[in-house]
């Protein structure tokens, strides 16, 4: 036996098909692109993270408090390094006065120093050195850009105005996501004191950047600073732990965008399988003549092996080309959320892996069809006979297939995800998707055999039976481009689904702008400005800040030192803002207890009604006794009641109620919601508060809705880029096993004109049937993705979702529209062929 | 003189849902090397079905098949078609040409399989080529080719293994009359020199009275078996 004519015979035989084959090929490169652009882009980043580790940081060490540092920790701090540099952080309005537009603001005091790694990029690039010694500002250069303000204008914050000397656009170890709470501004730390801002109720974060000397033992200071941690309250960060932090957070987005490669790589797979099958189907005859003088049934498969494979290994190497060049494509998309400069190499590692799984996949999807060509018979010689390939397999060799195949799923998702179970549920639900794909197309079929009423058009009762008669597309339609569509339009579902959630333009009822860090003697005069306008406040709430001392009379200390304690840290020493008043707002139900509105006897402890959110985190159930340090005062409580309050209203919630008669003499400062009916009002309201009251900050509604819908567009343009290819691929298989099919439609259309059809007539049969694919591809596709939308709301972002019909409408529409042009393409060349050409040829 | 190929009680049926249709009843015969021997009979008599048995292409229900010596119903069918490989030559009604393979390609499969020295498969397949008068059609696809020069083609891949038995099924029943004639001739003529045992099996009653021998089937049985004497065959 010869193994070099198998080689031969798969070389020949593959000649006038190649063009064919190409198209089953393009769907393993896309695939495989996918997943090489995805991969190397990975290690691309795991690259530059380590080697930029440094300038993460900016520092090797980072401590910070919401309160002045402790001399024993400043002390200890000094003895570690002399190089430091001091920083103060805190969000303030500012105020533009060339423009007169106000913004909330990340405002930074800045000492020299920091970053002793990298470098804070400005433009002009030489104003991160000099605008400390010149007294000015720099700012981010988007709300530059947007104010249409340079370097040169000026920024006021609380009563100082700095000249703006540059725009900022990088500071080490933050991306340009960090913007979305607000424009940073970076100001010299001398004089600070002078802005006002510092003792008037806004929150500041003390932060302390150091250099290790030489020698130093991170993990020593590390496990030292742990230490003193329990009894001192701060937070530090080191290069290591913040490495670890930022490559968690990458890596998990790059496995979310590994899977969506990867399910284009399986649609590519099965794409592979459908046309292979289609293939093998028309090489029945060929493969009995050549058993019939001789060859074996090993001999016969290794054939059409090798052509799979090496078509797996062209389209996986084309694939990775392709990859490597969408690489360089990737990180413009992500860079703006990435802390570090992606450096761009060429990753051989992940080149190889596309290589390899692009041939695995070929071969394990092809092996379906392959394994049949084994049991056709020189029989078939003697008498042609319409063989159903798949029935020609025992039921074990299918079953062992599926195996194989679902093995190969798992493995590779569990390589993916790092997470067997996380890789099981996927493949699982996939599978779920697939069977029901699959059953709706035995219903099509089905159906469309039983029900088409005779007495409807020819060409409607043709068009509709092309649906199951042999070598249809029903099935390979339906799962290709039904799975690609779940799989997009899942994500634009959900993206809507997020978006809603934080929507409330629209809601004339709602207040759009609130008003924080209102001071006890400037609240008048805020709400006077606000009456002077015309507007309404809708609420005028007090605050009071306070933490708690104990809880169940164990002090806070005790309980911290507790290691096997159920209260969260954060829950037991956050500072609390809490108001008081003598009801309940419409955003919070009662939900246990009696809410009680008014006390005069402060000799017994107070009741309070609790967030039913932050039981858990301490630990507390209704009755419990609580003993709250008001700025130096203890008071004592207990909680009367517990509320679920809705947190995704922009209004002032809180997580503890007092009720009215014991906070009023306390130090307090006041939050102000109002409604302004445009974008105009709001700003001109914003601009003559913060002239008034500068440390008064102003949240606008609108424009948070603005950047954070901003912010997820970039997001879901990322993923969407990504799903892409999983379209990309299912139009590709589409067109693949159109053309398949596409020498019997032309002879079955020059049959019908032979005998007489219009060409019209024939035009449209064909319309009829994609027509009709389409609607119902994008249909099963549009409902499966609501399903998954539903269970992704419901079990992961807990929200009740109605999913958005304009956009399931649109998007029918343009499936539908995609379908019918490739089905038309398809076809094309119909009504040129002359007939006889038709007819005789058997390849085209 | 011995037999090259012995059919003993050969019976194939087929199982229609519960009934069982007997296509091949029991029948025996021998024919020895270097004859020609036509088998004919009514459509639907088993004529096909039994060729199908003697080549090896199919398992009878019972009975056997001894070609060239080798019992048939042990062999796998891997063994069964390098038997086939080795011994036998096809001619088939509806030529069964591969059609993404040229016509020179088709010819050369049969020896190419066995892994032999592709220039004198090569050789030796433009010299069959040309004595079925396609020298110069070699790189035309079968789709290239009128039905005639297709099943030429297909002679001249029957012969290039120099197989010791060649069975044709209706060789000429797709052609007209003067292309069957010509298609005839050169199987009559290649049989003779290279001293192969032919079955062929025909409605052309013309066709069959060239052979030596003629089986009549009908019913699956055999019906009548005439050898002739061979002064008439040779003429
Ligand atoms: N796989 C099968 N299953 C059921 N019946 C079969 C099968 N193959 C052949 N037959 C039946 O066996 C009978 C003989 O068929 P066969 O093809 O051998 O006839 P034939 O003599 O070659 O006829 P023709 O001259 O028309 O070619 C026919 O009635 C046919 O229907
Ligand atoms: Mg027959």
């Amino acid at each position: 036996m010869s193994w070099s004519w198998v080689f031969k015979m798969a070389w020949r035989d593959s000649r006038s098909n190649r063009r064919k084959l190409f198209l089953y090929m393009a769907a393993i490169i896309v695939g495989v692109a996918a997943q090489v652009a995805i991969t190397s882009f990975r290690e691309n980043l795991n690259k530059s993270i380590s080697d930029q580790s440094k300038e993460l940081l900016g520092a090797d060490l980072e401590v910070e408090r919401n309160a002045p540092f402790q001399p024993e920790l400043l002390a200890y701090l000094d003895s570690i390094s002399s190089e430091q540099s001091k920083m103060l952080a805190f969000s303030s309005m500012v105020l533009f006065p060339e423009t007169g537009t106000t913004r909330l603001s990340q405002i930074s005091a800045m000492e020299d120093g920091f970053p002793f790694y990298g470098h804070i990029q400005t433009n002009p690039a030489e104003a991160s050195d000099t605008y400390l010694d010149e007294f000015g500002a720099l700012v981010d250069e988007a709300i530059l850009l947007q104010l249409g303000l340079s370097p040169g204008d000026s920024v006021k914050v609380g009563y100082v105005t700095y000249p703006i000397i540059g725009a900022i656009q990088d500071i080490p170890g933050q991306s340009m996501a960090t913007s979305v709470f607000g424009p940073r501004v970076l100001i010299p730390l001398k004089d600070v004191e002078n802005t006002g801002l510092l003792e008037r109720g806004s929150r500041l974060e003390h932060k302390l950047y150091l250099t290790y000397p030489e020698g130093t033992e991170p993990k020593v200071i590390e496990e030292r600073l742990d230490a003193m941690n329990d009894s001192l309250d701060f937070r530090f960060d080191d290069i290591a732990e913040r490495q670890q932090e930022v490559g968690e957070a990458v890596s998990n987005l790059a496995s979310f965008l590994n899977l969506i490669g990867f399910i284009a790589l399986l649609l590519g797979g099965i794409g592979i399988a459908s046309s292979i099958f289609v293939y093998i189907r028309q090489k029945i005859a060929t493969v009995a003549v050549l058993r019939c003088v001789g060859a074996s049934s090993r001999q016969a498969m290794a054939i059409y092996l090798i052509q799979a494979g090496s078509m797996g290994f062209i389209g996986a190497a084309l694939g990775a080309l392709l990859g490597a060049l969408v690489q360089l494509y990737l990180p413009v998309l992500v860079q703006d959320f990435i802390p570090v400069d992606i450096e761009l190499f060429i990753s051989w590692t992940s080149i190889f892996t596309g290589l390899f799984t692009g041939v695995l996949i070929s071969i394990v999807f092809a092996l379906f069809p392959l394994m049949a060509i084994r049991k056709i018979s020189p029989l078939f010689t003697l008498r042609s006979a319409e063989v159903n390939l798949s029935k020609l397999m025992s039921l074990l060799t299918r079953v062992i297939l599926y195996g194989v195949i679902t093995l190969a799923v798992t493995g590779y998702a569990w390589i993916m995800l790092g997470e067997l179970i996380a890789a099981i549920i996927f493949t699982f639900g996939l599978g779920v998707c697939l069977l029901l794909l699959a059953g709706f197309s035995v219903l099509v079929m089905k159906g469309a055999r039983k029900f088409i009423p005779i007495g409807w058009s020819y060409e409607w009762r043709q068009g509709l039976s092309n649906l199951y008669r042999p070598n249809n597309q029903t099935s390979t339609l339906l799962l290709t481009f039904g799975l690609g569509v779940t799989l997009i339009s899942s994500l634009y579902l959900s993206q809507d689904m997020l978006l809603s959630t934080i929507d409330f333009e629209g809601q004339d009822d709602l207040p759009n702008l609130a008003l924080f860090d209102i001071q006890y003697d400037q609240n008048d005069g805020v709400n006077k400005i606000i009456r002077d306008n015309g507007l309404e406040i809708i609420q005028n709430v007090p605050i009071v800040t306070m933490r708690i001392q104990s809880v169940k009379n164990i002090s806070v200390d005790k309980i911290l030192q507790d290691t096997s304690r159920a209260a969260r840290r954060w829950a037991l020493t956050r500072e609390y803002r809490s108001t008081y008043r003598d009801s309940l707002v419409d955003t919070e139900t009662l939900e246990e207890g009696e809410f009680i509105g008014s006390v005069s006897d402060l000799s017994v402890p107070v009741p309070i009604s609790m967030s039913s959110d932050l039981l858990e985190d301490l630990n507390v159930a209704l009755g419990d006794t609580i003993v709250w340090d008001i700025q130096g005062i203890p008071i004592s409580s207990y909680i009367s009641s517990t509320r679920t309050v809705n947190w995704q209203t922009p209004q002032p919630n809180f997580f503890v109620v007092f009720p009215t008669g014991v906070l009023e003499p306390a130090p307090q400062f006041f939050a102000t919601t109002l409604n302004t009916p445009s974008k105009e009002s709001s700003l001109d309201i914003q601009q003559q508060i913060v002239q008034a009251y500068p440390n008064v900050s102003a949240i606008d509604v609108g424009q948070i809705i603005n950047t954070v819908r901003e912010f997820l567009g970039r997001i879901t343009f990322v993923i969407q880029f990504i799903g892409l290819f999983s379209i990309i691929t299912g139009l590709i298989v589409l067109a693949g096993s159109a053309t398949t099919s596409r020498y019997q439609r032309i002879r079955e259309a020059v049959l019908l004109r032979t005998l007489g059809a219009k060409q019209r007539q024939v035009v449209r049969i064909q319309v009829i049937e994609y027509v009709f694919l389409g609607i119902l591809a994008s249909l099963i596709g549009l409902t499966l993705s609501v399903g998954t939308s539903v269970l992704l709301g419901k079990f992961y972002f807990e929200i009740d979702f109605t999913p958005g019909f304009t956009i399931l409408a649109t998007e029918v529409v343009l499936l539908v529209l995609l379908v019918l042009t490739i089905g038309l393409l398809n076809t094309r060349g119909i009504h040129k062929k002359p007939p006889l050409e038709v007819l005789r040829a058997e390849n085209i | 003189m011995s037999n090259i190929l012995q059919v003993n009680n050969l019976t194939r049926e087929f199982k229609s849902g519960s009934k069982i249709l007997t296509v091949v009843n029991d029948i025996s015969f021998g024919i020895e090397e270097g004859t020609s021997c036509a088998i004919v009979g009514p459509s639907g008599s088993g004529k096909t079905t039994l060729l199908g048995l003697c080549a090896g292409l199919d398992r009878p229900s019972s009975g056997e098949v001894i070609l060239q010596n080798i019992k048939l119903n042990p062999l796998s069918e891997d063994e069964r078609a390098s038997v086939r490989n080795k011994h036998v030559g096809f001619v088939f009604q509806t030529f069964q040409l591969v059609p993404t393979l040229t016509a020179l390609e088709n010819v050369m499969v049969p020896l190419e399989l066995r892994g032999e020295a592709t220039k004198d498969v090569r050789k030796r397949a433009v010299q069959l080529l040309e004595e079925v008068g396609l020298g110069d059609r070699t790189h035309h696809y079968p789709t290239q080719l009128s039905g005639g020069e297709q099943q030429r083609v297909a002679i001249a891949r029957a012969f290039i293994n120099e197989p010791k038995i060649l069975f044709a099924d209706e060789p000429t029943g797709n052609l007209d009359t003067e292309t069957g004639d010509h298609v005839e001739e050169l199987i009559f003529d290649l049989n003779q020199k290279e001293h192969t045992t032919l079955i062929l099996v025909t409605h052309d009653l013309e066709l069959a009275e060239k052979c030596d021998r003629i089986i009549k089937i009908k019913n699956g049985l055999v019906d009548s078996d005439i050898t002739k004497e061979k002064a008439s065959v040779t003429k």
